[in-house]
């Protein structure tokens, strides 16, 4: 069978799952909906949390950027998985003993105040939404290239499912399909990237793969290989650095507080039965998210070298069938600087300007034209990162059924994180604000009913943006992680760990880290993007890394306000004192 | 029980795991990783695994072992949960 068929199979396949186990696990409760019932398996709810937290960025873009950036790639691997530590040592295990829905539930009634609940909804709805509109892309590129319909009729069917599942089951529904969601996107990314290191080392185990030599009998380290490959292309070597120190450390403390600080991973940790639980469930998500992000550096160090040996210096008439097919999808881009016929690969970009704009004619060989001007290096490719996972099989000539996975995989990673957003964002409105904030007197029969509205509303939304993409996902994603980090984090560290931190202190720290962080990042990326480089950013630390700075001032004035203000109740301190003991103190307390 | 010392024996096991996290990550795969390059650690610069591979096993080890130490930390205090108790949260 080619690939498309065997595509629409796999991922046909895929859905009907998806779709059986939201039949099976249908939500009664509002409890089963928001948490599904407190009742998940450690196992299984790390799982769901990998899911959860694996996106399109996680299974398409990563091991993209890490191709095309070599070692400072690592701000991801670390960031995204260090994060994971701070959850475990000092969120979850609290949180899950307070047993409440959401996190504006704990920090409205931690600081026991409205005004800061309504702060943390907004926070929370708008980093959900960012982080939607991103998977909504990873959706669109999967369809459009892979099953060749159009990206507006592929986000259609990517809503639908979610809409079933998420909308019918809630927390239930999207647990038990994040677990099949799993297990699917870890398969499609292990076995090409098991096939690549098998070729191109010899080593079954693509992370041993890595660090050992290359099987062309140079007994040459494949590290090294690259090293001097990228060097003579003119390019900087693989394994050395290009950002600033101080960048690369204020980014990966970002990404760090921020994965710690995102709502739909907290919540998730809300779903097991006891603190002890949650602990060791956090360890699990690792573990299972740790076996695609050590794959990860892998398959890009493999991706690299097999651009450079397949692509370039090739005969643009002889390039495979893969390559004019994404030139046609828009993602990649060749102009023939120097009139050879041939691909030249080299340092520096293409293209001026971020992305192609391409031309109706086409060139001299059949290649698509672009309007850019050509930069004044040799370098003749444009290859968008996010296609790096996608094209990779094809690159390297694997076979057909390993292509048509890696399509289903991909659409597992990016529905699975659209399902646990929509849900969070549905639980933001139905619990946050219509039960504790505007409408108190609602049954659990309305709430539940709203919260399907919800999230149905929220699918809508999500769905637009799939198919209308705002032009600035890229940009906003720095906000989701910014925000998280400068906002939501430290508000709820310092409401476990400092038992005096009071209403005033958090709202003051929490408006700072807000306002600085959301004012820094507008700042570079809308108002004066032309200005945004290493001479005009403050210590010099990128709009990406500057969450990490927020936080710190939000650490600081929530304390130096506090300290002038008067302490918080006794029956908040009380509070404190029982989320920070997992057991007997506090018996006969239910969720 | 004594709440206080138990929290000061929580916090002081958070201290040691976070100073590891803090050393592997920031330490050894950013401030420190051009020194460590120099080093070969199988076919790696001893740097870049850190920074790519080896930090990421470390982040694992740090979270079992601190469910591990805490569960003990709970029975010592007898602070731990009932099966009793896990079953109507």
């Amino acid at each position: 069978m080619d690939v498309q068929h065997l595509t629409y199979l796999f991922v046909g396949l895929s859905f009907a799952l998806y779709i059986g186990i939201a039949i099976w696990s249908r939500a009664n409760s509002t409890n089963e909906f928001y948490v599904a019932g407190g009742k998940v398996h450690p196992i299984v709810n790390g799982a769901a949390t990998a899911a959860d937290w694996m996106s399109a960025a996680s299974f398409l873009s990563m091991a993209g950027i890490i191709a095309f950036e070599g070692r400072d790639g690592a701000r991801y691997l670390m960031g995204w998985t260090g994060g994971y530590v701070l959850l475990a040592l000092l969120l979850a295990p609290y949180l899950r003993k307070f047993a409440k829905y959401t996190v504006p539930d704990f920090v409205g009634d931690r600081y026991y105040s409205q005004a800061a609940r309504m702060v943390a909804v907004i926070c929370v709805i708008f980093i959900s939404f960012t982080y939607v509109s991103g998977q909504m892309r990873g959706v669109g590129i999967v369809f459009s290239r892979l099953l060749e319909v159009d990206i507006s009729s592929g986000v259609i069917i990517g809503m639908a499912i979610v809409f079933f599942y998420a909308v019918m089951g809630g927390m239930k529904g999207i647990t038990y399909t994040q677990v099949a969601q799993y297990c699917v996107l870890i398969f499609a990314y292990l076995v090409p990237a098991v096939f690549i290191s098998i070729l191109l080392t010899g080593k079954v185990i693509p992370q041993l793969g890595l660090g050992s030599t290359i099987a062309d009998g140079s007994g040459m380290y494949l590290l090294d290989r690259l090293d001097g490959l990228t060097t003579e292309l003119g390019m900087h070597a693989f394994t050395q650095g290009n950002k600033s120190t101080i960048d690369m450390f204020f980014i990966t403390a970002a990404l760090m507080a921020g994965t710690a600080g995102l709502p739909h991973v907290i919540v998730r940790f809300f779903t097991v039965p006891k603190v002890r639980d949650a602990r060791i469930s956090a360890g699990y998500a690792l573990v299972f998210i740790a076996i695609l992000y050590t794959t990860a550096p892998a398959v890009a160090a493999f991706a690299r070298i097999n651009i450079i040996n397949n692509v370039h210096d090739l005969v643009y008439l002889d390039a495979p069938d893969w390559f004019s097919k994404w030139e046609d999808s828009g993602l990649i881009a060749w102009i023939d600087k120097n009139g050879d016929g041939r691909i030249q690969y080299s340092g520096g970009a293409a293209l001026e300007g971020v992305t192609p704009r391409f031309i109706e004619s086409r060139g001299l060989h059949g290649e698509r034209l672009v309007a850019n001007r050509a930069s004044s290096n040799a370098n003749e490719l444009y290859i968008d990162q996010d296609i790096i996972v996608l094209a990779h099989p094809e690159l390297a000539d694997l076979p057909n059924w390993v292509i048509a996975l890696v399509a289903a995989g991909g659409l597992a990673a990016a529905l699975s994180t659209a399902a646990g957003l929509l849900l969070v964002i549905s639980t933001s409105i139905s619990h946050d604000l219509l039960k504790m904030t505007l409408m108190p007197g609602i049954t659990e029969r309305q709430e539940l009913l709203f919260a399907r509205i919800a999230a149905a509303t929220a699918v809508g939304i999500a769905g637009l943006f799939g198919i209308y993409p705002p032009g600035f996902v890229a940009q906003v994603v720095a906000f989701a992680f910014g925000l998280a980090a400068a906002t939501l984090f430290p508000i709820i560290m310092l409401g476990i760990f400092y038992k005096r931190m009071n209403r005033e202190g958090a709202i003051a720290g929490m408006s700072v880290g807000l306002v600085f962080t959301f004012a820094y990042i507008a700042w570079f990326k809308f108002v004066s993007p032309e200005t945004s480089n290493a001479e005009h950013w403050l210590l010099g630390i990128s709009p990406e890394g500057i969450g990490t700075l927020g936080m710190i001032l939000n650490f600081l004035v929530a304390f130096v306000v506090s300290r002038f203000t008067p302490p918080p109740p006794e029956r908040v301190q009380a509070m404190v004192e029982h989320i920070r003991v997992p057991g007997k103190a506090s018996q006969g307390v239910t969720t | 029980m004594n709440k206080n010392d138990y929290w000061r024996e929580n916090i002081r096991l958070v201290l040691m795991l976070l100073s590891i996290w803090f050393f592997v990550s920031f330490g050894c795969g950013i401030l420190l990783v051009d020194y460590l390059d120099q080093f070969r650690f199988f076919g790696y610069k001893l740097g870049f695994w850190f920074s790519q591979q080896g930090s990421i096993y470390i982040f694992i080890i740090l979270i079992f072992v601190y469910a591990w130490r805490m569960n003990r930390i709970d029975e010592k205090y007898d602070v731990h949960e009932t099966d009793e108790f896990g079953d109507d949260g």
